[in-house]
């Protein structure tokens, strides 16, 4: 076909100096709105308590490695002093509330976080590093929908467990991870409270200060003192927390590893646990799916807060008929995305969480390189301070590599080859972990049949990272015990009779 | 279902069903009004938008003088001391018209870079004969239009009669000649799904559309973002295919510079930089060139001017 030049010349504009070729200038989110102490306690009985060890530690902005503040590092003893706090909230006050009261506690803190999500998102920004755009437009919306939809819970709770009398366990110890620091603090909090049990919550110790600042809503929402207490600190602030016998409930979200170290350690214990712990989520797109919303939906799904999720769709499966050109859309899909500064608000990908993870994600690229896959990643320039990597996919994985057995928790997807449903099936079932899976068809029934048969807590089809807290979310094997959200989250908070 | 077409070479090509998700579509669509253009790269964007614009009148009520009004501001946007103050605003890159006002059009755009677009094959509802489709072509080039923004018969489309679709297109081609443009207009407001706008684009694609166009600005809705991007990833798909670059226009709804730097996004991130240019993507719109100049104004001055400042037709 010919294509026709116009019988007049270009008009000026055109190939002038004004004409727009793709840059973005810095838009940076003002970060003024946020006050960060110099210095946090432990938020413990209503007030900020310094640590009895007077120990305390630095977390910093992984986008430039400046350090934001200090925060106190937990000992057994300062965990002690959160539980005998919680407790005595619990027999004096909040076991004698009504679920309508407690509700209502947590209707206000849902609200009171609305109104200040701006300020909450560019902290959580600032000390995690994961993109404004993504704290702003998920982390901080999804934190109040799940603080409203238990607020609701909390008076209605005979009508979850049926006619069967229940009651609250007392104190809850609740541990935290580093991707999605307030939303977790909020998926644990907010079931905790409306079930009536009281919290000693520890958030991740890379990412503390948005569990700290929530203490302000806390406060704000009016909630007697000690229903919830936060305790900073690391690995054994959290073994702390875990083994104190006025802890009756355990609720993890983290690695398989840790989440095992915890399992043992409880087991001397009278303690319930629910454990929301790693993944390596398959994705599977059948030759007749919708492709361009597919390749959207693998980089969302791999990509998104980079790929520090627990339920991140990072083994790739592609039939064999379309997955050259599925591949090349989808690396050509991968140019486009934008490393960099997290509070911009044109960036997609932002920091690594941490220098720890950082290092782990790049020896497991180290070892997908060295045990045969083929590398690529994209081209775009990387700050030159922090901790950055560039989006990037293994070709020609083994089943048996490294990279396609072990959770990378990172930017980092591998692409294997199918044939059949039957292969797709066996090979996304072909993990330890169980958590979620994407399952790209044009076909009803071939989506219906292919999920069903899918060892994961989710299954998205055509879509993938959908979140509800009206829907329970958790895994199978390695990938948990217990779920999450929706009724189904009340269930562990609830001793039933 | 894959769709059969007898080409003009006598292949029998087939355009594959290509399944679009619409809940995806939207998706994506949405994540590029949440990109954020500040300072430099915005006051590029903006020139850039003007000079990628199809200054558009199709009223009824057109007279010679209107489309003369119109004219003059296609070459100059702004009055020459604010045009200073900008640092040049380039002139629009056509003016469309219905094809009786073609002749006025020319005549006053005469010596400059602004081109003549000529609406045509009974536009908007396209409900006539091929040979007066073939009549209204021929007249509007032979007046002097560049371009021909044809619309596709929907009669035809939607009773499932692509051949006849397909073939009106190769002959309306054929009647531009070499001297004219042709934009095939889908008229995806009355296409109905997503699948059936990609199957649109592909078929005038096929038949030799050098710009595909969302809408005729008569039917709502027109442009929408889910739309052109479903168009646009056609375009890209025959790009990956053949190696040709076909052009897009999405005309009737964009309304604001903030919306139509969506578009400028999607555009630059589904198909590329070398898109970023009047040759390859344009914006048809009546209404968008006063909000785009108060802000480029506002974006050199720092304040908001009223339109009276710089005139509107």
């Amino acid at each position: 076909m010919n294509r026709v030049e116009t019988g007049k010349s270009t008009s000026k504009g055109s190939e002038g100096p004004s004409v727009w070729k793709g840059e973005f200038a810095p838009s940076m989110e003002s970060s003024s709105t946020v006050k960060i102490r110099p210095r946090y306690g432990h938020y413990i009985a209503g007030g900020w308590v310094a640590p009895k060890a007077g120990r305390y530690f630095k977390t910093l902005n992984p986008a430039t490695e400046e350090v934001l503040c200090e925060v106190a590092e937990g000992s057994e003893a300062d965990v002690g002093s959160a539980v005998q706090a919680a407790d005595r909230a619990y027999k004096d006050v909040w076991s004698k509330m009504s679920g309508a009261e407690r509700g209502g506690y947590l209707f206000r803190m849902a609200r009171l976080l609305q109104e200040r999500a701006r300020e909450f998102a560019v902290l959580e920004t600032l000390d995690g590093g994961k993109p404004i755009k993504e704290s702003r437009d998920f982390d901080l919306p999804s934190a109040c929908n799940h603080l409203f939809y238990y607020a609701g819970w909390a008076d209605k709770l005979e009508y979850a467990f049926g006619k069967r009398e229940s009651r609250a366990w007392g104190v809850a110890g609740q541990i935290i991870p580093w991707n999605f620091p307030l939303l977790m603090a909020a998926w644990k909090i907010a079931p905790a409270l409306a079930c009536g049990n009281c919290v000693v919550l520890k958030p991740a110790e890379t990412t503390p200060l948005t569990a700290l600042l929530f203490a302000e809503i806390v406060e704000a929402s009016g909630l007697p003192p000690g229903v919830v207490n936060i305790v900073t600190g690391a690995g054994p602030t959290g073994a702390a927390l875990v083994r104190h016998p006025g802890v009756k409930k355990i609720a993890f979200t983290g690695s398989t590893e840790i989440g095992k170290l915890i399992a043992q350690n409880s087991a001397e214990f009278d303690k319930r646990l629910t454990l929301e712990l790693g993944g390596k989520s398959a994705h599977i797109i059948f030759e007749d799916a919708p492709i361009d919303q597919a390749v959207e939906g693998v980089v969302q799904g791999i990509f998104f807060n980079q790929g520090h999720v627990c339920c991140a769709g990072s083994r790739l499966f592609v039939e064999e008929s379309i997955s050259t050109l599925f591949v090349e859309k989808l690396k050509r899909r991968m140019e486009t995305l934008r490393v960099g500064p997290p509070l911009d608000k044109n960036t997609d990908l932002g920091a690594i969480n941490s220098k720890e993870q950082l290092t782990k994600i790049q020896g497991l690229i180290q070892r997908g390189k060295e045990e045969g896959a083929l590398y690529f990643e994209t081209s775009c320039k990387l700050p030159d301070r922090g901790y950055f990597l560039r989006p990037a996919l293994f070709e020609r994985v083994s089943p048996s590599a490294t990279i396609q057995r072990e959770e990378i928790f990172g930017p980092v997807l591998t692409v294997s080859t199918f044939r059949t449903p039957e292969e797709a099936i066996q090979k996304a079932n072909d993990t330890q972990y169980g958590l979620a899976a994407g399952v790209w068809s044009d076909k009803g029934a071939k989506l219906f049949e292919v999920s069903r048969r899918l060892k994961a807590g989710v299954v998205w089809a055509n879509t993938y990272n959908k979140f509800d807290p009206c829907s329970p979310f958790g895994g199978y094997f390695e990938s948990g015990w217990g779920r999450e959200g929706g009724l189904h989250g009340l269930y562990p908070y609830r001793e039933v009779l | 279902m894959g769709v059969k077409i007898r080409l003009t070479n006598g292949v029998l090509e087939t355009i594959p069903h290509h399944p679009i998700d619409s809940v995806g579509v939207s998706e994506r669509a949405a994540s590029f009004t949440k990109r954020s253009l500040k300072k430099g790269s915005k006051l590029e964007a903006l020139k850039t938008m003007v000079a990628m614009m199809d200054l558009t009148t199709l009223e009824g009520a057109d007279t010679p003088e209107r489309v003369r009004q119109l004219c003059g501001r296609a070459r100059q946007p702004l009055p020459a001391h604010l045009d200073e103050l900008v640092g040049g605003v380039p002139p629009v890159a056509a003016v469309c018209v219905y094809p009786a006002l073609v002749p006025v059009a020319v005549e006053f755009l005469a010596e400059t870079s602004v081109q003549v677009a000529s609406v045509s094959t009974a536009f908007p509802s396209s409900q006539v004969s091929g040979e007066l489709k073939l009549l209204d072509v021929q007249q509007a080039v032979s007046w002097g239009a560049t371009e021909i923004d044809m619309v596709i018969s929907r009669n035809a489309f939607l009773r499932g009669d692509y051949q006849t679709v397909y073939d009106e297109i190769v002959k309306v081609k054929e009647a531009c000649g070499t001297g004219a443009h042709l934009k095939v207009i889908l008229e995806t407001g009355e296409l109905g799904t997503l699948d059936q706008v990609y199957r649109a684009s592909k078929l005038a694609i096929l038949a030799g559309a050098d710009f595909i166009k969302t809408s005729t600005g008569k039917v709502q809705p027109g442009a929408t973002l889910p739309v052109t991007l479903v168009m646009l990833q056609s375009i890209f798909d025959h790009f990956q295919q053949s190696g040709q670059r076909i052009g897009m226009k999405p005309a009737g709804g964009v309304r604001t510079a903030k919306e139509a730097i969506a578009y400028l996004c999607m555009v630059y991130e589904v198909l590329g930089v070398e898109w970023l240019t009047p040759t390859l993507f344009r914006f048809g719109a009546s209404r968008l060139l006063n909000d785009v100049l108060r802000q480029i104004l506002r974006q050199v001055t720092g304040s908001y001017y009223n339109e009276e400042v710089f005139g509107s037709e």
